[in-house]
């Protein structure tokens, strides 16, 4: 495994100083009285848990988060560090598992004495171990695409203020698809929480626009074969609508043509599907001609921000959206850059609250929440983000792009103003 | 002294040890072995069954969901209080084991293992399909305000430790108990020589059922609990994965010994915990580690120190 | 699409499963019948073999068939010497005793996952089948023009998929040629029906062990091999083969070699099958049931004879 955790020796020093005082530390960052003691040790590094995927289920994508993690980690502290001070990643391996992934948590906040936690994507992880964050009065800064966030499920210490949820992706996704695929769309989703929220926000979405969801095929979790599926598709079926998520997507794609053979519906996916997986993987020609929805173009486009570039050579990753020492690998690019700009929004929230130690982590909190407009730039690279400080949730454009000799080529850009909805929480009413 | 007092001795002072660590502990392994106690909770019950009867079942996680949704489910969609909410649970549990339990008693051995690994899988699907109240793989949070027990916030540190040892420290009693009781000894009598017990007269099957029901109610008591005092319900935990776990823990710990499930529970989670430190390949050194046990502590640490020192050791 | 080509899609791809299925339950049959091992890592040998198939095919280059045939035969070579060591280093140690092998197995899946995912890395890769033609398949129907050949959309299937049937078929009368007609199958057998007899008549039952151990782990490899080309190479691959193969194994009645070829084919047709009536997760759901409740009710499996 290439993710990197800081190195034994060091760690090891620091463990053992910390189990000795991490419950005098504890106590007295409780303590009112000792606050300022605690703001007077402000040359120490500002410490940024690193809740990583880096085993199980979502370890391709733990990878590629923590290079972009380390590489925005650099760029801050290259560039002066966070009010002065040196940034310091803990990774920890949560083994893509809501238990562990709480377990992490609490280490981060009690054992390594991290100011904030930082950079889960798995929802169940996310959802398991926000109590604890919330308990431990950790702000937990999750890159994850939920809308669990949004959605009011979680409290005010988990902020999502680097990436978009999955509900308003999904309906910036209906007013292309109904105005230039089809109207008659047919949805493939796995069969739990994720390809759930895809088939209610999108059938409700497209039904605005004049289309329906004439059916909707659920495939079920650790399922390995597709082809069985595929017959519940209608032949009248003028779109289908794609999710899959986990190993298994390359064969689901692959089946998808081989089961269509010359003749298929227009065809939309979440590059979710696809997410570190080759497009020129054998088996995939038959993609050619297709959409997808890309939360930030894998391929470097005509129009390439120069931010995007400033991004791609920090991360490591080439103009066809691989890593530049190896061709093969791809990245997950639609969802690592959240890692960088969360780590951005941090270093401004930290900035704008004065932070020199946990006792400030409310004022974090609150400099978050203050948040609104986020322009493009070198530190959110993938476009101007809008931040609702009520929802703790960040919009952003989205992107579609289409299949042309390999590569995806942008063919419609989903403004902001399409991916927002109604408040469905108000998190600054919570007390810290 | 007498075994008995003996035996009296050691699990008093292992209760009031953990009660002298609630003081002294720092916050992260305090908090850790709040978890390792509800989770050594979850172990015992499996040991009823495996340690004490001799059945492998692959589908403990069943009920330790059972517990957990039981509560969770009945807090988000009925309103329950956290009291009304556990005894759900714990109904649930147990409601589960005893239809599983008529069930899979019917075969023995391997078969045994692969009937409750189906039923628990079904149990998994079971979670997912009904995705519009479970949220499926994801889960979902019991909020702070629905976790207040007679007034007690379970979301509180402290509070969560006490509860975890009481719920450990009733449940290592009622092992005791019931390992001592005439039903545990007709349970050993059956591991043993199952043939025999049945020639002594011994109605074998409802023997194992009511083993399989108390293990299953006590498995459910520990995922409510688990739910109630960490916030979170999640599929995650109906999964084989949380089936093995308890069999990992008992063996490791000792099977058949009453503290193993706790000290087995407490070596693998800091195996993990600290292994993790030094490398990323932590569940190689796990690996090695299960390995090595079964080749020179076959007996599990417990079982170890049973043959070697204490042969008094229930 | 309509009822019957449906249908008769589900059974070809149950087919395709089946045939990968019971060359991997077969394996974890001979071990279970011989050496009275519950294999935990049985699954991982199954993952092992689709990973080492993507390095040696990605090492080769040229052709995808030169690759593929050298996977072939390497794969399953290599991870059956490396289950054989395992036999002799591990198992043979714990003397076989049921609760400790079964601890020691998952040390070792442990194991095996961690390596891979470190040295191969956590994505999953493909590997070019060796020939891979779309065969669209015709369907009759009785219309008002009486009878007709249709094409219904989607109706196919491919080249590959088919030969992986084949190969199954070819490799499962070989295994039964070595069972029943070589010196090595007859001491398996013996071993099998009473180990202690064979012992007695100076069988090398020790030496058989780490034979049949790797054995059961190159059929495996192999349908880890032939499944790649179809899904991908991935360290977690090795769960739902697992899982399935110890049901088929079961339910197939232990000891029993035709058991398990009938019941994976039963196991993996009746999956496909089932899923064209019910809802996807419903049916998964159902399934699961129905295999508890066969060995609920025939706990000496739908083809054994003895109990367990």
């Amino acid at each position: 495994m290439t993710y990197k955790t800081p190195k034994p020796e060091t760690r090891r020093s620091v463990l053992t100083k910390l189990a000795a005082s991490s419950a005098v530390v504890a106590g007295a960052a409780a303590m009112p009285g000792f606050v300022r003691y605690s703001q007077a040790q402000t040359s120490a590094p500002i410490k940024i848990g690193f809740q990583v995927h880096g085993t199980g289920i979502g370890a391709a994508y733990g990878r590629w988060y923590d290079r972009t993690t380390t590489a925005a980690a650099k760029l801050i502290n290259d560039t002066g560090g966070i009010n002065g001070r040196m940034v310091e990643i803990v990774a920890e391996d949560d083994g893509t598992d809501p238990k562990r992934g709480a377990e992490v948590v609490e280490k981060f906040a009690s054992q390594h004495n991290c100011d904030v936690a930082f950079g889960t994507l798995f929802s169940h992880v996310v959802i398991g171990s926000s109590p604890r964050a919330g308990e431990l009065k950790l702000p937990y800064f999750v890159v994850s695409e939920g809308h669990h966030v949004a959605s009011g499920a979680l409290n005010r210490y988990t902020l999502q203020p680097g990436i978009t949820d999955v509900k308003s992706q999904v309906q910036a996704m209906a007013p292309f698809v109904a105005s230039t695929l089809g109207k008659k769309v047919t949805m493939i989703f796995p069969d739990f929480a994720f390809g759930h929220n895809h088939r209610d926000y999108f059938s409700a979405a497209i039904k605005e626009h004049g289309g329906e969801v004439i059916q909707h095929i659920a495939i079920p979790p650790s399922e390995s074969s597709f082809t069985k599926y595929f017959p519940q598709i209608p032949r009248e079926t003028e779109v289908l609508y794609h999710v899959m998520v986990g190993p298994a997507v390359l064969t689901f794609v692959k089946e998808l043509g081989e089961f269509f053979g010359p003749s298929r519906p227009e065809i939309f996916g979440f590059i979710d599907s696809l997410e570190a997986v080759d497009l020129a993987s054998p088996g995939l020609e038959f993609l050619d001609g297709t959409y997808f929805w890309e939360g930030n173009p894998r391929y470097a486009q005509a129009d390439q921000s120069e931010h995007d570039k400033f991004f791609r050579a920090a991360v490591g990753v080439d103009e066809n959206g691989a890593s530049v020492a190896d061709p093969k690998d791809v990245a997950t690019y639609s969802h690592m850059f959240g890692c960088w700009e969360t780590l951005h929004v941090i270093k401004a929230g930290m900035e704008a609250a004065g932070y020199s130690g946990p006792g400030d982590r409310a004022k974090l909190i609150e400099a978050v929440e203050a948040m609104t407009e986020m322009p493009l730039s070198q530190g959110h690279p993938q476009g101007p983000k809008l931040f609702n400080g009520k929802t703790h949730q960040v919009f952003g454009q989205q992107y579609i792009t289409k299949v042309v000799n390999g590569k995806l080529l942008l063919a419609h850009t989903a403004p902001i103003a399409d991916t927002l909805y109604p408040d469905e929480v108000d998190y600054t009413t919570q007390s810290f | 002294m007498s075994a008995r007092s003996k035996t009296l001795a050691l699990h008093v002072g292992v209760i009031l040890a953990l009660l002298l660590l609630h003081f002294v502990l720092p916050t992260y392994h305090h908090g850790n072995l709040a978890r390792i106690m509800v989770l050594s909770v979850y172990a015992m019950g499996f040991n009823l069954v495996f340690g004490y009867t001799g059945l492998l079942s692959l589908g403990h996680a069943l009920f330790f969901a059972a517990g957990m949704y039981g509560s969770g489910l009945t807090i988000a969609h009925l309103g329950f209080g956290a009291e009304a909410a556990f005894l759900a649970g714990v109904v649930s549990a147990f409601i589960i084991s005893a239809i599983v339990g008529a069930l899979a008693l019917r075969t023995a051995g391997v078969a045994l293992m692969i009937v409750t690994l189906m039923f628990a899988q079904a149990g998994w699907y079971t979670i997912l399909y009904f995705g519009e109240y479970t949220r499926g793989d994801e889960g979902f949070v019991i909020q702070r305000p629905d976790r207040v027990f007679w007034g007690i916030d379970l979301s509180d540190a402290s509070n969560r430790y006490l509860v975890a040892l009481l719920l450990f420290a009733a449940t290592l009693i009622i092992t005791l108990k019931f390992v001592e009781s005439r039903f545990g000894r007709v349970l050993v009598a059956i591991r043993e020589n199952e043939e025999r017990a049945r020639m002594l007269g011994y109605d074998i099957f409802r023997y194992k059922l009511g083993a399989v029901i108390l293990s299953g109610t006590i498995s459910g008591l520990a995922g409510a609990s688990y739910g109630l005092l960490f916030g979170y319900v999640g599929a995650t935990f109906a999964t084989v994965q949380y089936s093995i776990l308890p069999l990992l823990w008992v063996l490791l710990g000792g099977a058949g010994t009453v503290l193993g499930p706790l000290v087995g529970t407490a070596f693998m989670t800091y195996l993990i915990d600290k292994s993790s430190e030094y490398t990323a390949a932590y569940m190689i050194v796990a690996g090695v580690v299960l390995v090595l046990l079964t080749l020179f502590a076959r007996q599990g640490i417990m079982g170890e120190v049973r043959r070697r020192f204490l042969p008094w050791l229930p | 699409m309509e009822f019957g080509p449906h249908l008769l899609l589900a059974i070809l791809e149950g087919a395709v499963q089946a045939a990968v299925l019971t060359l991997t339950a077969v394996g974890l049959s001979l071990v279970f019948g011989v050496m009275r091992v519950v294999n935990v890592a049985h699954g991982e040998f199954y993952m092992l073999g689709a990973v080492l198939a993507w390095c040696v095919t990605s090492t080769l280059g040229g052709h995808p068939a030169i690759g593929f045939v050298a996977a072939l035969i390497i794969a399953p070579l290599m991870v059956g010497l490396i289950a054989a060591a395992a036999d002799i280093f591990i198992l043979k140690r714990l003397e076989y005793e049921p609760k400790n092998t079964i601890v020691a197995t998952i040390g070792m899946l442990y194991v095996i996952q961690q390596v891979t995912l470190i040295a191969y890395g956590p994505e999953a890769r493909p590997v070019q089948a060796p020939f891979n033609q779309r065969i669209s398949l015709p369907w009759f129907e009785f219309g008002d023009a009486g009878f007709a050949l249709t094409w219904p959309w989607g109706f196919g299937t491919t080249t590959y998929k088919l030969a992986v049937i084949v190969a199954a078929v070819v490799v499962l009368i070989g295994l039964w040629n070595l069972m029943a007609r070589s010196r090595l199958g007859l001491i398996m057998r013996a071993t099998q029906l009473d180990r202690e007899m064979a012992q007695a008549f100076g069988m090398p039952v020790e030496k058989v062990n780490a034979m049949v151990f790797g054995l059961g782990a190159a059929l495996a490899a192999l349908a880890g091999v032939l499944i790649v080309p179809i899904q991908q190479a991935h360290y977690l691959m090795g769960a739902e083969p697992l899982l399935l193969s110890f049901i088929v194994v079961i339910i197939g009645g232990l000891g029993s070699l035709a058991g398990t070829v009938l019941a994976a084919v039963v196991i993996g047709l009746s999956d496909g099958v089932i899923s064209v009536f019910f809802s996807p997760t419903l049916a998964k759901i159902l399934s699961t049931l129905f295999v508890a409740l066969i060995l609920v009710f025939r706990p000496q499996g739908l083809f054994g004879k003895r109990d367990l």
